[in-house]
């Protein structure tokens, strides 16, 4: 079975690299801090951000069904899909009726985490993702590292090569707005052919049955107006009940995720156009289940905007693929194990619980919290590693009784001091990569009593 | 059941008990003036952006920054010689060589450069993306502080499509070089038009 750990390994073998990508992504980290700190009520509107989710997830069923009547009533076909399957059969049956061989898809992680790509294309259905960065991934087949920056792991260089290769472009060409312009002119094509797009949905909103879509390349409003049906796909978090609540979230939007104040477009759907036909598919795929746990729930409140993957310090040095699931990062250290407890039973195990995910989320989600919470489930339900189970449980026991907890740190000193070995060696896995120190002869507390007594 | 029942119900036994909706109630500070910050926040996302009196002065600007024999298309207000009016007879796939399309705003929001542009507005869909050079032109007085505001001025109004943009469409996909023009325009100007 894969695991973050190795697979990070994996990613850490070309130094340099590592730390060019912890350094990209730091820098995007503080594009967001500058961007909110020309927000002076920044902390409020995260509160309000937060606030509004937790309405929105005490009230959802209500709210679904109220954005269903008005979307039908706004002449959009509604579907719902209880899981991924469901959802690919459903485009699958769309897409067929129409007797179309190739579609346009702007960037849906919803879609990435049903597999619907090779899905469709098993079912001779040609799929063309036109997020520059999405297409670079897909061309290269991989899967996004990143759900803002699908390829934020790429060099400039092995991009111009992927698109010598593919699209023809000179070798050795590897300015970025050079290449860009080629992909333009690549993927405009498939624009103007296209008979179906997809896209995804941000926000969805009850009292209207409209949904909102934010890109800043314009490719979602590419191929939705160009086609003559679009289908949009949404997970049934994304409700929101009604326009002016987009005030708040899209102030907090781009300017988490980039750093910019808002993206370059953000368009309400609400009608099919004219001789148009417009789908939209409301996803569950464990949703429903991830909403009846209560430490877990808050998690459906994110708006996918990946601050939390910028800030990570095991996101920045790990890197995407190392946590084998569409969704990595934090967030996605917390949604995995809802799917899947056995195969993402290591992700929860994926960070250091510094908080700082927390502290960047707009809508305020407990993330490290959630983190550890999933670490004492996955342990009691027998997901976890013996090496790992044991540790922690033996952790637990010493560090909730007093003498146990003196014994064992004079034991560790005196291995440290006396029989270092002991603990420097390969099988004890926080010595990887780690340097030990130098044990003091005392603890804290032993130094704490002798100094009362001295003084005295 | 259906699947559609069966998340519904799902989803109701496993909601929270309910919790009140928040009021929106966020004091911005008014610190600068709309128009400038407007400008200056253009800038600063790539876009260009100026006062005018007149369209007469728009179309001076225009014809020296694009060439005459270019396409240019027009929704609202006609630009005889200058742009052709847009016609809802054509394809929209036939727009594919517009060069410049000039439309006009119901309002811009101040903090983050954004303009509102209501389907109606743009003709078709697809114009405000498709063409390669977009210019809108915006009231003076139409400038909104924030978001929250601008939703108010938005209200319960009718539109069947409407999407704020901010700037010409842009990636940094590639090694997080900000590039302009990605799909959409390579180019956003905009026009604070002053009451003719
Ligand atoms: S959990 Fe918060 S910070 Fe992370 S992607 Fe979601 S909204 Fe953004």
């Amino acid at each position: 079975m894969v695991n973050h750990a190795d697979l990070s390994e994996k990613f850490n073998v070309d130094e340099p690299r590592v730390n060019w990508h912890d350094e990209t992504l730091w820098w995007v980290r503080q594009k967001r801090d500058r961007a909110a700190k020309q927000i002076p009520e920044w902390e409020e509107l995260r509160s309000v951000a937060s606030s509004i989710k937790d309405n929105v997830l005490s009230n959802l069923s209500e709210y679904l069904a109220e954005f269903e009547k008005n979307a039908k009533q706004n002449g959009v076909h509604v579907h719902w899909a209880a899981d991924a399957d469901e959802h690919n059969q459903i485009v699958l049956e769309i897409i067929q009726s129409h007797g179309i061989k190739s579609i346009v898809k702007s960037k849906s992680m919803l879609t990435e985490e049903c597999h619907l790509n090779p899905f469709l294309i098993k079912n001779n259905i040609e799929v063309v993702d036109t997020d520059l960065g999405e297409r670079i991934v897909q061309l290269a087949e991989e899967p996004p590292s990143h759900i803002v920056l699908p390829c934020i792991h790429w060099k400039k260089e092995e991009i111009g090569d992927l698109f010598h290769k593919h699209l023809g472009t000179p070798a050795g060409n590897a300015d970025p707005i050079f290449l860009t312009r080629a992909a333009r002119a690549h993927l405009r094509k498939y624009f103007l052919s296209a008979k179906l797009a997809m896209t995804g949905v941000n926000f969805a909103i009850a009292s209207t049955g409209e949904f909102v879509v934010c890109t800043n390349e314009g490719n979602a409003d590419m191929g939705a107006h160009l086609a003559d049906v679009h289908i949009a796909c949404m997970g049934l978090e994304k409700i929101i009940p009604e326009r002016k609540h987009l005030g708040v979230f899209l102030r907090l939007l781009a300017r988490s995720a980039t750093g910019q104040p808002i993206t370059s477009y953000s368009s309400h759907f609400r009608k099919p156009a004219e001789g148009q036909e417009m789908h939209i598919v409301i996803v569950d795929n464990g949703r429903s289940r991830q909403l009846g746990r209560l430490d877990f729930r808050n998690s459906l409140k994110c708006i996918r905007c990946a601050a939390c993957f910028n800030t990570c310090p095991v996101y920045r040095r790990s890197g995407g693929h190392s946590y084998h699931t569409a969704i990595a990062g934090p967030i996605g250290s917390i949604l995995a194990p809802n799917l899947d407890m056995r195969n993402y039973a290591d992700l929860p195990f994926a960070s250091t619980l510094c908080g700082s995910c927390s502290n960047v989320c707009p809508v305020k989600i407990d993330i490290h919290q959630q983190l550890y919470k999933w670490r004492q489930v996955l342990v009691e339900e027998g997901y976890v590693t013996k090496e790992k189970s044991v540790a922690m449980k033996t952790m637990s026991s010493v560090l909730s009784n007093p003498s146990k907890y003196r014994l064992a740190g004079r034991l560790g000193r005196w291995i440290l001091r006396n029989a270092p070995f002991l603990a420097k060696n390969r099988w004890n896995l926080w010595f990887k990569h780690r340097e030990m120190p130098e044990a003091p002869k005392n603890s804290f507390r032993e130094w704490y009593l002798e100094n009362k007594v001295n003084k005295k | 059941m259906s699947s559609r029942d069966k998340i519904l119900s799902a989803v109701k036994s496993n909601q929270p008990s309910r919790v009140p909706i928040a009021e929106i109630n966020i004091t911005v500070a008014d610190d600068e003036d709309l128009k400038s910050k407007y400008l200056r926040i253009l800038e600063s996302i790539g876009g260009k952006g100026q006062i005018v009196d007149s369209c007469d002065e728009i179309q001076k600007i225009l014809s020296a920054d694009f060439d005459p024999s270019s396409r240019k298309i027009a929704v609202g207000r006609s630009w005889p010689g200058f742009a052709e009016s847009f016609s809802a007879a054509i394809d929209p796939h036939q727009l594919e060589n517009v060069e410049v399309a000039i439309i006009e705003a119901h309002f811009a929001v101040a903090e983050n450069a954004a303009v509102w542009v209501t389907e109606d507005r743009m003709g078709f869909r697809a114009l405000p993306f498709i063409c390669q050079h977009l210019v809108v032109i915006i009231p003076e007085q139409h400038i909104v502080a924030t978001m929250h505001d601008a939703y108010q001025f938005i209200g319960h109004r009718e539109y069947n499509f409407a999407t704020f943009i901010a700037g010409p469409s842009k990636t940094a996909d590639i090694e997080q070089s900000l590039v302009l023009g990605a799909h959409g325009p390579i180019s956003m100007r905009a026009f604070l038009l002053r009451q003719e």
